[in-house]
């Protein structure tokens, strides 16, 4: 692959740095977005729904990372992880203005 | 579309894998090894006798050192011994000189039944390779850190692994020896399908283990600024009074035993410690043994009045959140496992250590294979075979050096467990040396055999240089050092059999070069199909 990898075009090295990148950073801010939203929303005392939400943020984390490699471009790896993160955060955004948390 | 959806995973799987496989390959390898800390710790310090058990007396025996030795200190923490670790360990903090530092910690090993205090040689002994394994010898938090990204790697080329792999119940009852490549794709297969379950609980406990350090963004939403009162929410044992400032001595903490065992119907304690002992404010909590279940819970304690006996607080029922995360932790430590679940624990963390190895060696093998005619590999092959050959081979090897240097270097030496764990790096660092020096197979060759030998010498190394030989533990029935004993001499033999087979195999091939070998490389694609 690395010898195929060499005669590979530029724009195809970028497209999978960009995927990279998406998975790394993207996916870290989804899972942390994921893991406060489920604190907020959670019916249950701070300290567990805090823990119940760090347990969770790891398979969203995997979730997002396979989603990054497995979608058709690099652009949609972005805007796959970016749409539902402004979701989460307009989510938890609401539930703090409500006074949840 | 779904094709290039496996064949993305299968990409995804080959990358990650590659580029985390070496420093995986380490910690799942002295992770293994941790499984056995405490009887690593026996046989590199065997000075430390085991005796009955008596939690109340060798609490007393504790006690009474620490009024002698460090009356002032402003915290103790005693060890009590059990079955798999003999000794009465005592440690103690000095008061802060100054507010808002941290005093010096002491530690001391004593003997349970005498409360003397042990002369034993200096030795981090298993706890090294438990440090290692998520700590990398790095400065805080930076192992950490690495350690639990490598972990969420790990768990992205699993599940990338297992989705590359459709036909995973037929590749399992297909094995194919002595076919090369075949045959090691078809053992990476078998070990990762094999002992899946563990695989999936070991990655995701360790990255739950962390998550606090890693994932804080839901402490941070919930509590602001106060992270402080997520922690004392969570283990509610660590809020303990203030220092009074007025003297006040501490009451015989043996009876406390029995109290705590009344809370937790019959449970163990492991650890007690003590917040200002002499203070009429003095606090004792006594943590309950992890060792007598599977769900590990931190909070687990009884606080008591030093000076009165009373119980403060005693922590309730661990709500389910934390026992989930609490039962990975649990899991992935196996604090619980009898000597058979143990055995069990280290024998797939093997499995897991070679997937991973096997991995790395498909990744080169494939490769190779298409410069096999011309002789000549590029640059970035070589740097892969050399990674390989000095984080596999040669880090078996830095092991076996770290237990020589345990036996050989002088008890009076300064810095003695410093110099093992430098030996163990030296000894790593010159099989890089040597994998850049000499030919791929050779290296490997040579590696295995020196690592094969000094495994196999170990036992001999400790008869001559301590007197638990073999011939003594044996006979005494003293599984752990024997069995450390017997495990080496196990692993010198494996190593052999690994450094005869690679020999073989370059013998052969310089014999009879097929053409067909190397003339068809297999795609790990192919392969996975």
């Amino acid at each position: 692959m690395k010898a195929k990898l060499a005669a590979l075009p530029m724009s195809y090295r970028l497209a999978v740095t960009s995927r990279v990148l998406a998975a790394v950073f993207g996916g870290y801010l989804v899972a942390a977005l994921a893991s406060v939203t489920l604190t907020v929303w959670l019916p249950l005392n701070r300290a567990e729904a805090v823990v119940t939400g760090m347990t969770v943020s790891f398979l969203v984390y995997l979730v997002a990372v396979l989603w990054c490699f497995a979608c058709r471009s690099a652009w949609s790896a972005w805007v796959g992880l970016l749409v539902p993160s402004v979701i989460m955060a307009t989510v938890s955004g609401v539930a703090r203005g409500l006074g949840y948390a | 579309m779904k094709e290039g959806f496996r064949q993305a995973m299968a990409w995804l799987h080959t990358w990650a894998g590659l580029l985390f496989g070496w420093l995986l390959f380490a910690i799942f390898l002295t992770g293994t090894l941790a499984y056995f800390k405490d009887e690593t710790n026996h046989w590199m310090q065997p000075e430390i006798p085991a005796r009955a058990l008596n939690a109340e007396a060798s609490l007393t025996l504790a006690q009474h050192y620490l009024q002698q030795h460090a009356p002032d200190a402003s915290r103790w923490i005693i060890g009590l011994p059990d079955a798999r670790d003999p000794g009465l360990k005592v440690r103690w903090q000095q008061s802060a000189a100054k507010p808002g530092e941290r005093g010096q910690f002491t530690s001391k090993i004593l003997d349970a039944q005498t409360g003397a205090e042990l002369q034993l040689r200096e030795s981090m002994g298993g706890e090294f390779f438990y440090r290692f394994h998520f700590q990398l010898q790095m400065p805080y938090p930076w192992g950490r850190w690495l350690s639990t990204i490598a972990a969420m790697v790990m768990f992205v080329a699993l599940i990338s692994g297992i989705i590359t792999h459709k036909k995973i119940f037929k590749d399992f009852f297909t094995f194919r020896p002595r076919k090369g490549q075949r045959s090691w794709l078809d053992g990476h297969n078998a070990l990762g399908v094999l002992v899946l379950p563990f695989h999936l609980m070991i990655t995701y406990s360790s990255l739950v283990i962390f998550m606090s350090m890693v994932m804080p963004a839901s402490i941070l939403a919930s509590y602001g600024t106060n992270v402080r009162a997520f922690y004392d929410e969570v283990f509610p044992a660590s809020n303990v009074p203030e220092k009074a400032n007025q003297a006040a001595a501490l009451a015989p903490m043996a009876p406390l035993l029995g109290k705590a065992r009344e809370q937790w119907s019959g449970g163990e304690a492991g650890w007690v410690s003590v917040n200002n002992p002499g203070d009429a404010n003095a606090s004792v909590v006594v943590s309950r043994s992890g060792s007598d279940r599977v769900v590990h819970d931190f909070g687990s304690a009884v606080t008591f009045n030093g000076v009165s006996g009373q119980i403060l607080a005693a922590s309730p029922q661990q709500p389910l959140a934390m026992a989930i995360a609490g039962g990975f932790y649990g899991l992935h430590m196996g604090h619980f496992a009898g000597p058979v679940l143990r055995w069990l624990y280290f024998i797939v963390g093997l499995a897991g250590t070679a997937m991973i190895g096997t991995g790395l060696v498909i990744w080169l093998g494939k490769r190779q294979l298409k410069h096999a005619r011309s002789g000549v590999m590029p640059f970035e092959l070589r740097l892969v075979e050399v990674l390989n050959i000095a984080s596999m081979a040669g880090l078996v090897g830095a092991v076996a050096v770290f237990f020589w240097a345990n036996r050989l270097l002088p008890v009076s030496l300064a810095g003695r467990a410093d110099w093992e764990i430098n030996a163990f790096f030296m000894a790593w660092g010159l099989s890089v040396v040597h994998a850049v020096l000499r030919p791929g197979r050779k290296a490997w060759i040579e590696q295995l055999a020196l690592a094969a030998a000094l495994f196999a010498a170990l036992p001999v190394l400790n008869g001559l240089t301590t007197p638990y030989h073999l011939g003594v533990t044996l006979i005494q029935g003293d599984w752990a050092l024997a069995g450390f004993d017997l495990t080496c001499l196990a692993t010198g033999l494996f190593l052999t059999w690994a450094a005869w087979k690679m020999w073989r195999a370059g013998a052969t091939a310089r014999l009879k070069k097929t053409p067909r070998e190397t003339a068809r490389p297999i795609t790990l694609e192919q392969g996975a199909n």
